[in-house]
């Protein structure tokens, strides 16, 4: 599965030594073989995508300079807008809809010389931990295809770790990155709340939601942070500074780093492989030079509790717009407008979408405001509060990204709760608008791979690359996991 | 129309205006009315997946326009979601302010010196336009609707009154002023007919002293009649109800101007849930204070400072509903620069040395009682014959004016003068005109003569009105008007009689 890094892709395809039509052909080649067993992308743009890779290919020709995601192949979640391309958040509701422009990352991407070469599988609506809630069917996990690839972006890890692409896009409102990214065995990102514009990422929970890159290497995903990074007038939560630089920082290293790891996220309920593995990062990241030490962050227990409040709330406010008026699925037959709502919503969303619809309507209900939707915005601050005590000791907090690895398709479905428990280490961060990065690090049970997560506080990327480049170099000289 | 003796009306007011930006509250389309459905959008107004709200900082310079006038605090304010499923919103929820407003807690004076409350005057956006076809255009009958989303995130703002409104002329008087309000602050064009000034009034009854009793709200109040008849009838309709023996329910009430009554609309059986929370596409606003103070420092003369104005050049009481309708309607400003002109023309008129004189003492000032004279000359002419549509030249205007404070024409005249200025599009010499017309106000003996020959030809009248009944001076001015084809002047036919009468008996 693995091939040359975007960076190296890039390279050749600028020097000249590759085009960018080669490598396209390459990958499409890769997912024509593959992808009817993955289902990893919606759908495969290849056209379009040969098309912009022929730009790409002109302008080198010409001299030019075709960015520095030159005929780099990017694949994009599905609830990324792609002007004249459906986008379906891979739910019924959509069908049919074409956006009539593209996300601001979509812009980003083709300005930097990148080929969007289709859109990938999630959760509808990214609601969910496994990709197994598509109206299109599940994504499978290119490590052990019984397996799910984990969710909600679990198509864009997917196509990453299978070749598919070298980069690919996701959003993370709860873990949707980090938790696929980990299950893969890929890089993912969630980048501080603010950085990336999300104008064109059809919401889930706005005030959580970030865009951020999937890739097969910690410097990969940071040269596509920096194209897609920076501040968008039309994103009014965009923060006002430019893109940072961090992939001039990786090798900078980590000595005198501080390093706090989460004493609440390393104990009862990880998995003992997982839990060895991430001491193990510790003690890569000690070799290197970080003074390592535990920290208490007491609130994140409370994270998982808030989180399913705050972003079934908004999520009911944000999809309410579906509604069969102006675009999408219309049921036919009803005798009035408020029969065509329900009869429409009722067969246009699937069952973990009604779930927290529901949840988060009732907890925004008069009368039920103040206990539920009010006291998970204190959690909230609660939580803001608590990382800001353990980023006055450290610089980095590091924790598993998962509890466990990747799971079979199936196993959890029948249990929502379960379900939910998969993102308790990755839920802070997003509550918090904390960046987050999971790195692969080596193998847990079954030999599959296990995901170890660096958090920072906002707008700390540059010495969350660092950190996360040593634990990548050290994930190379491994040994099979053995529990203590 | 008043209440019966011991019940008391009380009203509050919740007034929506259309801000006058050149673009909508979140996004870049033009806010025109008028222009073919749906061609003003875009993704953000229509709510597409994806797409975010940017906020006007245009609208929100209005919104503190709006706020400092009304005399309230502004406020550092958070947008948030109001909840609920309509197909003229697009996204299914409007993006509206709630617990924390921009503007709080101001005040109106109203001209008869009365004070109404503000209690807010939030932002919001508007919603688009449904239009129900087929069946009496009522969407229970209509067989599909329609809709246009031009208005779909016009900037709105949302004006609350406190409960300080206790009659309907009250009401009709509050929501004049406002509307002067916003149209003098530039905020918004205050046209109620097409609907960018938005008024729904919130009236209960109760015996005077008793608390608050249960309110209806009053929607479709099209134009400030509307407003005054449906409160009347709403408040009648109470008590009604009241001293039957029956019970007022909360609920909607629409007006039907034609029926000349409010019909139930929707009936509130309990609070609707809105489930309003934080708008989490937005930031929280916090003006600027020095922002704040420099709106508020840049505001125009608002009306009641108008009406000071006006009423001191015509020598009249602020609240003279001359005063009041000059203002309200706008023309004020022109009556004054139409004194101005008289008064440049007067200085104009000086023998030489003294303009020298009058230039070095820096203020031409005219006596107080011939500029009052001419302003409320003035006055008269611009509110009661000077159709609102028109528009005369202030030259000539003030020229007209000029001719009938001298004599030179009687009101009568004038009236006929302004009539032919307005026909030929607001400009011409009156002077010219009167001679064209053949009018000019008839010579004090030529005029002395005629009262005589009438006099003379009704011996019994006029000794009747000797002997001091007055009801036959009309008459007897009706007569020289008649016998001088309108010439006369009738103040002067009367002054005329008065001064025989008391020659007669003296």
């Amino acid at each position: 599965m693995a091939s040359a890094t975007a960076v190296e892709v890039a390279a050749s395809i600028r020097a000249g030594t590759a085009t960018a039509r080669q490598v396209l052909e390459e990958h499409l080649g890769r997912i024509a073989v593959r992808d009817g067993e993955l289902h990893a992308f919606n759908e495969v743009t290849g056209d379009a995508a040969r098309v912009a890779a022929d730009t790409v290919d002109a302008r080198a020709g010409r001299g030019e300079d075709p960015g520095p995601l030159a005929g780099v192949p990017v694949a994009l979640k599905d609830n990324l807008c792609t002007r004249g391309v459906p986008t379906t958040c891979s739910s019924k509701i959509l069908a049919g809809w074409k956006p009539p422009y593209d996300a601001t990352v979509v812009q980003r991407l083709a300005a930097a010389g990148a080929v969007v070469i289709g859109k990938t599988n999630l959760d509808e609506f990214a609601m969910g931990s496994s990709t197994e809630n598509s109206a299109f069917g599940p994504t499978r996990n290119p490590h052990d295809p019984s397996r799910v690839p984990g969710g909600s972006s679990g198509g864009s890890a997917a196509a990453v770790a299978a070749g598919f692409a070298p980069l690919a896009l996701g959003s993370d409102t709860g873990g949707s990155i980090r938790q696929p990214a980990a299950l893969c065995g890929v890089v993912g990102v969630k980048p501080t709340y603010g950085l990336v514009s999300r104008y064109g990422l059809i919401a889930f929970a706005s005030s959580l939601d970030q865009i951020g890159p999937f890739a097969a290497s910690v410097e990969d995903a940071a040269v596509l942070l920096e194209v897609i990074a920076g501040h968008d007038p039309l994103d009014s939560t965009s923060l006002d500074r430019s893109g940072p630089d961090l992939a001039s920082q990786l090798g900078r290293g980590v000595a005198g780093l501080k390093v706090g790891l989460v004493t609440e996220l390393t104990g009862e309920g990880i998995e003992p492989e997982v839990a060895e593995r991430t001491h193990q990062a510790a003690a890569a990241l000690e070799a290197a030079g970080a003074v390592v030490r535990e920290v208490s962050v007491p609130s994140l227990t409370y994270g998982l509790s808030a989180y399913y409040l705050i972003a079934p709330a908004e999520a009911s406010s944000n999809l309410a717009r579906y509604d069969g008026v102006r675009y999408g699925l219309r049921t036919t037959g009803a005798e009035d407008i408020t029969q065509m709502y329900g009869a429409t919503r009722a067969a246009g969303f699937g069952p973990e979408v009604k779930r927290r619809i529901m949840l988060g309507t009732y907890a925004l209900s008069a009368g039920y405001y103040d206990a539920y939707y009010g006291k998970a915005q204190k959690v909230r601050t609660l939580i803001v509060r608590d990382f800001a005590a353990a980023y006055a000791e450290v610089d980095v907090l590091l924790s598993p990204t998962t509890p466990t690895v990747a799971f079979p398709l199936g196993a959890k479905t029948a249990d929502p709760l379960s379900m939910y428990l998969n993102d308790v280490c990755t839920i802070p961060s997003n509550l918090a608008g904390h960046p987050a990065i999971s790195v692969p690090f080596g193998t847990g049970a079954g030999g599959l791979p296990v995901g170890v997560q660096l958090m920072a506080p906002a707008l700390g990327e540059a010495t969350m690359f660092r950190a996360a480049a040593v634990v990548e170099a050290a994930a190379r000289h491994l040994a099979p996991v053995e529990v203590r | 129309m008043a209440l019966p003796e011991g019940w008391e009306m009380v009203c509050g007011l919740e007034v929506h205006c259309e801000l006058n930006t050149a673009t909508k509250l979140f996004c870049s389309c033009p806010n025109d009315f008028g222009s073919e459905p749906n061609t003003n959008v875009c993704p953000v107004c229509l709510g597409l997946p994806g797409s975010l709200p940017v906020l006007n900082a245009q609208a929100v310079e209005l919104a503190i326009r709006i706020g400092t006038a009304l005399s309230c605090e502004v406020k550092p304010s958070i947008f948030a979601r109001k909840n609920y499923f309509y197909p003229d919103m697009p996204k299914d929820y409007q993006v509206s302010q709630y617990d924390k407003p921009i503007n709080v807690d101001g005040f109106l004076d109203l001209p008869d010196g009365s004070q109404v409350g503000i209690e807010r005057a939030h932002m919001e956006e508007d919603t688009g336009k449904s239009s129900h076809v087929g069946g009496n255009g009522r969407i229970s009958s209509s067989t599909h609707s329609l809709v246009d989303y031009n208005r779909a995130g016009v900037p709105l703002v949302e004006i609350v009154s406190r409960p300080d409104i206790f009659s309907a002329e009250q009401a009709r008087a509050y929501a004049a002023e406002l509307r002067g309000i916003l149209v003098a602050t530039g905020a918004s064009d205050g046209k109620m007919e097409e609907g960018s000034m938005r008024v729904d009034a919130n009236v209960s009854v109760r015996h005077p002293g008793d608390p608050l009793g249960t309110r209806c709200e009053i929607k479709n109040l099209n134009s400030l009649r509307s407003l005054v008849r449906g409160i009347e009838y709403e408040a009648a309709r109470q008590v009604e109800l009241l001293e039957s023996g029956k019970k007022v329910r909360q609920e909607t009430r629409h007006w039907d101007e034609g029926a000349g009554r409010t019909r139930t609309g929707r009936v509130k059986e309990e609070a609707d849930d809105y489930r309003y929370f934080p708008e989490p596409d937005l930031v929280p606003l916090a003006p600027d204070a020095a922002w704040v103070e420099a709106v508020r420092a840049a505001l125009p003369r608002l009306p009641a400072a108008r009406r000071a104005a006006l009423s001191r050049a015509a020598g009249l009481e602020p609240a003279t509903e001359l005063v009041v309708t000059a203002v309200e309607r706008g023309i004020d400003a022109y009556v004054l620069d139409a004194v101005d002109a008289l008064d440049a023309a007067a200085f104009a008129a000086l023998p030489e040395h003294e303009r020298v004189v009058v230039a070095l003492a820096d203020d031409f000032v005219r006596d107080a009682a011939v500029v009052g004279a001419e302003a409320r000359t003035a006055l008269n002419r611009a509110v009661n014959d000077l159709p609102p549509e028109a528009s005369v030249d202030v030259a000539p205007f003030a020229a007209l004016v000029g001719l009938e404070v001298s004599g030179a024409l009687t009101a009568t005249q004038a009236k006929k003068v302004l009539e032919v200025l307005v026909e030929r599009g607001g400009e011409g010499d009156p002077a010219a005109i009167a001679a064209e017309l053949g009018l000019e106000a008839m010579e004090t003996d030529t005029l002395v003569t005629a009262v005589d020959e009438v006099i003379a030809a009704h011996p019994g009248d006029w000794a009747s009105y000797v002997g001091g009944n007055d009801k036959v001076a009309g008459m007897f001015v009706g007569k020289v008007m008649k016998a001088t084809k309108g010439k006369a002047d009738g103040k002067v036919v009367t002054a005329l009689l008065q001064q025989r009468r008391a020659a007669e008996s003296g």
